[in-house]
């Protein structure tokens, strides 16, 4: 009775507790499993169907475990027969290396496919036009530059609904990561490199951003924020800017390049010209004094 | 002039590298004094010349393995302490709030707990449990290299003490325990925290690299004469792949380290930003280094726990042939997936999907071993004892962090997970469970064979369900915030993102964690009251392989008369059979006690010291001292000496008085 109570008790305990941390989950923003793009969204996706197909092998697993603990423990009364000299057999041997051997086989089928069809240097529709922003990662934020609309910006990624933006991304600092996990998965920013990526919102809203390769005592700081607009307020936001905004001079960068952490977002007009490329460039030649950065 | 002087003496060492903040300070007092209260109890109680001639000059496996596990525990408990601070700050590290330490402290705390953990704890208990079972297992009087085992040992010890050193004098490297380049290049850490990781890691790689060969040689010419390859128990086996895998991946590791101390002391430009360096040759080369590690790790664990299983289900291991084929097939797989830690490097997607699909078919023999452990309890008679218990942990928690491997090894989904939390729990439900349980395992299991009584039975269960509630409340919630977007060696978060909670709740696992490893401890001493309620004999789980057959301790050359091995399990049968042992003794060889083992790992650490603070007198003495002390060691012709057969029948009959009489 004592026993049975107290195991109910247990029980009570570990439900309350699940509930409990249930309800907290349901209340807060978990951006992986609540995708607002279309490439967070198919990445989502894949990810339950891989879950999916594991637990299929995985949980037969543990039942058979459980199983065969209870059945077999030298206390348990209704015992199975003991066979000590049982060590093998070549048919049962035969599928367990059969039955991994067909999940991973289907498991490897669906990553090749889902490895060229989410190509981060993929265009989401290579139909349609894309929003070119250039990507820097700097001691400690991170420097957008819009080279068509002629302005940057400062920790905050500007960019309108539905749009494919095809980012172009370096570093003037050490190795950083790309991550607005609610829109795409991320990338590695490279000094004296580019890599690329696409990346699409369905909703309007602010979508936390962040580096997730330690770069540096301000790695906790590079936090940014993806904002995804309409249209229109896109277009009067970049004329705001343009319009309003310090130069981006090589000066004004060099200011800027100076290591600094939790930067509040700012604005730039007319970044220097081919500024990204310079940025590159300064890691590409044998010296940095020749060159203009 | 002096003070050109005084930097020819000490490199760029002065006075006010010496710890600047309370923690710091604190950690490098207790650091200080615990050598210190050993050298006062030591000289008190007059025990040097025994300290020196039992254990620091020793040449038997069995003192050097009790040795190494004795350095991985302290090691642990340094690791334990990182964890501490690591989950203090990120509980209280939130919005206005700045935590405990600064972000430059936490990773260095972040990057110590990974490198200490790894080349330091999971090594230590690796190399440990295999230097005192292995020659055990296969019938061996010895290791291959008796000196050299030494000498790997003492390297190992070396770098330990270098990366503690760290504490005290100067800083560690704030890169993440891998320092990737150009982070760790001098442009952006000008401190010497990187060069004690770099030289601390090489003198230890290189102890691990000797005593990989050192293995192998031994389990392939050491096994007594009837012990086939395939006669050899499953421990045996795994260490062997596992060796395997430290030859060949070891000296990456030593290689690509060299290049990056090139880059930070000569100035030249490997792996820098800029130059011509390329940063991506690094994280390459480390990584192929980096996954075999991983299996170096987790294969002898899975041998521990192919022995633990028969033993306790009381039957034979199912599937033998399987296990060996599995083992190999990882070995070989384990180095063909290492940019599956890259993905997100921007590689095409034809490379990307090739190691996404690598990296998932090791679940194929991983899975086949799994299927042969239980079907080695199915029909057995399973005694439920904690190493068993510790087994159905791995089992439960290896499996859920190897679905969240196989998840990630999708480069789409990586790119999604990758630096965040999701992989932080991924890798320590494999490392906790593959490695750590498993030694927790072989300890309690072997335990008896060594000591002569048994661990508290009762106080390790304690120890088990702390630990195993402990772990999965610090990780679990691991798993949601990766999927909350939160990345590792954040020193620092905002409050609006949520995270708060979880990292609370992950701190409370650490707390059962530590009650655990108080409970182990208690184990341990309670143990040793009651050692003589607890008595072992020889063979206290009614065991299957050689090692039970010894007496309790065994004597320093093990096997009085070489076991005779018709079979797998050949002691489990002997016993059914009844067999007892009347040949005659014969002479046997053992090698001397020697310090130089000793003196050049001395010599390696001034190296190791000399290049961290550039004092180029002190890394040419270091230098010099281990050439010479090699050169010497090699001259000399008389390391071992002979007992005679009457002395080894006298000690054999000493150590089993009962059996004598039959």
């Amino acid at each position: 009775m004592n026993k049975a109570k107290k195991r109910l008790g247990l029980a009570i305990f570990i439900i309350a507790f699940l509930v409990a941390w249930g309800v907290y989950l349901s209340r807060v923003s978990i951006p992986v499993l609540q995708p607002k793009g279309p490439v967070a969204d198919k990445e989502f996706r894949l990810l339950l169907l891989i879950f999916g197909l594991l637990c299929a092998v995985a949980i037969p697993v543990f039942i058979l475990l459980a199983y065969t603990l209870w059945r077999y423990r030298e206390d348990n009364p209704r015992r199975g027969s003991y066979v000590p000299e049982w060590a093998h057999s070549r048919w049962l041997e035969g599928t367990w290396w059969a039955i991994p051997a067909i999940l991973i086989a289907i498991v490897s089928i669906i990553t090749w496919n889902a490895t060229y069809a989410l190509n981060p240097y993929k265009p989401l529709d290579p139909k349609r036009p894309a929003l070119t922003i250039q990507v820097v990662s700097m001691d400690w934020k991170w420097l957008f530059i819009y080279p068509k609309q002629h302005i940057a910006s400062v920790n905050l990624v500007e960019f309108p609904l539905h749009e494919q933006i095809h980012f172009y991304l370096t570093s003037d600092a050490p190795m950083n990561s790309f991550w607005v996990p609610q829109l795409a998965g991320q990338i590695y920013t490279m000094a004296g490199m580019q890599t690329q990526l696409y990346m699409a919102a369905d909703i309007t809203g602010n979508f936390v951003g962040r580096s997730a390769n330690i770069s540096g005592v301000g790695f906790a700081s590079m936090q940014f924020t993806a904002k995804s607009v309409s249209s229109r307020e896109f277009n009067s936001w970049v004329d705001k800017v343009r319009m309003y905004s310090p130069k981006l001079s090589i000066l004004a960068y060099r200011q800027l390049e100076r290591p600094s952490s939790y930067v509040p977002p700012h604005y730039y007009s007319y970044p220097a010209k081919n500024l990204f490329g310079l940025i590159i460039d300064k890691y590409m030649l044998p010296s940095a004094h020749g060159v203009v950065i | 002039m002096i003070s050109t002087f005084a930097s020819f003496l000490l490199g760029k060492l002065s006075l006010n590298q010496l710890p600047n903040n309370p923690i710091t300070a604190g950690g490098a007092i207790i650091l200080v004094l615990i050598p210190l209260a050993a050298v006062i109890f030591i000289s008190v109680t007059r025990r040097w010349k025994w300290l020196y001639r039992e254990w620091l000059t020793t040449q038997d496996p069995k003192k050097i393995g009790k040795m190494y596990i004795i350095v991985a525990v302290l090691m642990g408990l340094r690791g334990l302490s990182d964890v501490i601070l690591i989950r203090l700050q990120q509980a209280l590290s939130v919005g206005h709030a700045h935590g405990i330490i600064s972000a430059s402290m936490f990773q260095q705390v972040v990057s110590a707990h990974g490198t200490i953990m790894i080349f330091f704890v999971a090594m230590g208990l690796m190399f440990g449990v295999i230097n005192m079972i292995v020659p055990l297992q296969i019938g061996a009087r010895d290791v291959a290299f008796p000196f050299l085992n030494a000498t790997s040992f003492w390297l190992f010890v070396a770098g330990m003490v270098l990366i503690n050193v760290s504490l005290v004098i100067g800083d560690f490297a704030a890169t993440g325990w891998l320092a990737y380049p150009p982070l760790s290049e001098l442009k952006y850490s000008p401190t010497v925290g990187v060069d004690y990781w770099i030289w601390s890691l090489e003198i230890a790689g290189v102890g691990s690299l000797l005593a990989g060969v050192n293995f192998i040689v031994t389990i392939l010419k050491k096994r007594v004469k009837g012990m086939k390859m395939m006669l050899m128990p499953l421990f045996s086996w795994s260490v062997l792949g596992s060796m395997f895998l430290v030859v060949f991946a070891f000296p990456i590791l030593t290689v690509t380290l060299t290049l990056l101390a090139f880059d930070r002391t000569f100035g030249m430009h490997f792996f820098t930003a800029g130059h011509g360096g390329n940063m991506m040759m690094y994280v390459n080369l480390i990584w192929a280094w980096g996954h075999p590690e991983v299996y170096i790790l987790v294969l002898p664990a899975f041998g521990v726990y192919s022995e633990v299983v028969a033993t306790y289900a009381r039957k034979k291991l199912f599937g033998y042939t399987s296990m060996v084929w599995a083992i190999w097939a990882i070995v070989i797989l384990s180095f063909i997936v290492w940019l599956h830690h890259f993905f997100t490097m921007g590689a095409g997607s034809d490379v990307n999907a090739f190691f996404g699909i690598m990296t998932m078919i090791i679940a194929v023999p991983t899975g086949v071993k799994l299927f042969n452990w239980l079907f080695t309890l199915y029909r057995g008679k399973i005694n439920m004892k904690t190493p068993v218990l510790w087994f159905i942990a791995f089992v439960v928690v290896f499996t859920i962090g190897g679905m969240a491997g196989v998840i990630m090894a999708v480069p789409p989904l990586d790119f999604q997970l990758h630096n965040s939390l999701f992989l932080i729990a991924h890798f320590h439900m494999m490392i906790v469970s593959g490695v750590l349980f498993g030694y927790f395992a072989a300890i309690t299991y072997w335990f008896p064979k060594f000591f002569g009584f048994k661990l508290n039975e009762r106080l390790g269960r304690y120890a088990f369900w702390s630990w195993l509630i402990g772990f999965l409340l610090a990780f679990v919630p691991l798993y949601i915030l990766g999927f909350m977007g939160a990345t590792r060696r954040l020193d620092h978060y905002s409050a609006s993102l949520g995270w708060q909670p979880l990292f609370i709740a992950a701190g409370v696992g650490v707390v059962f964690i530590i009650c655990g490893v108080v409970l182990q401890f208690m184990q341990l001493g309670v143990s040793i009251w009651q050692r003589n309620s607890n008595r072992a004999g020889r063979d206290p789980w009614d065991g299957r392989t050689l090692e039970w057959s010894l007496p309790t301790p065994p004597p320093s050359f093990n096997f009085a008369r070489l076991p005779i091995v018709t079979k797998r399990d050949s002691f489990w049968y002997d016993k059914q059979a009844q067999f007892t042992d009347s040949r005659p003794y014969e002479p046997i060889t053992i090698p001397k006690n020697s310090p130089l083992s000793m003196v050049i790992a001395c010599g390696a650490f001034f190296l190791g010291f000399a290049f961290v603070w550039h004092i180029w007198w002190l890394a040419v003495v270091g230098l010099l001292v281990v050439i010479v002390t090699i050169i010497w060691r090699s001259m000399d012709e008389h390391t071992e000496y002979e007992l005679d057969a009457d002395e080894v029948m006298r000690i054999d009959r000493a150590l089993t008085p009962k059996e004598a009489g039959l």
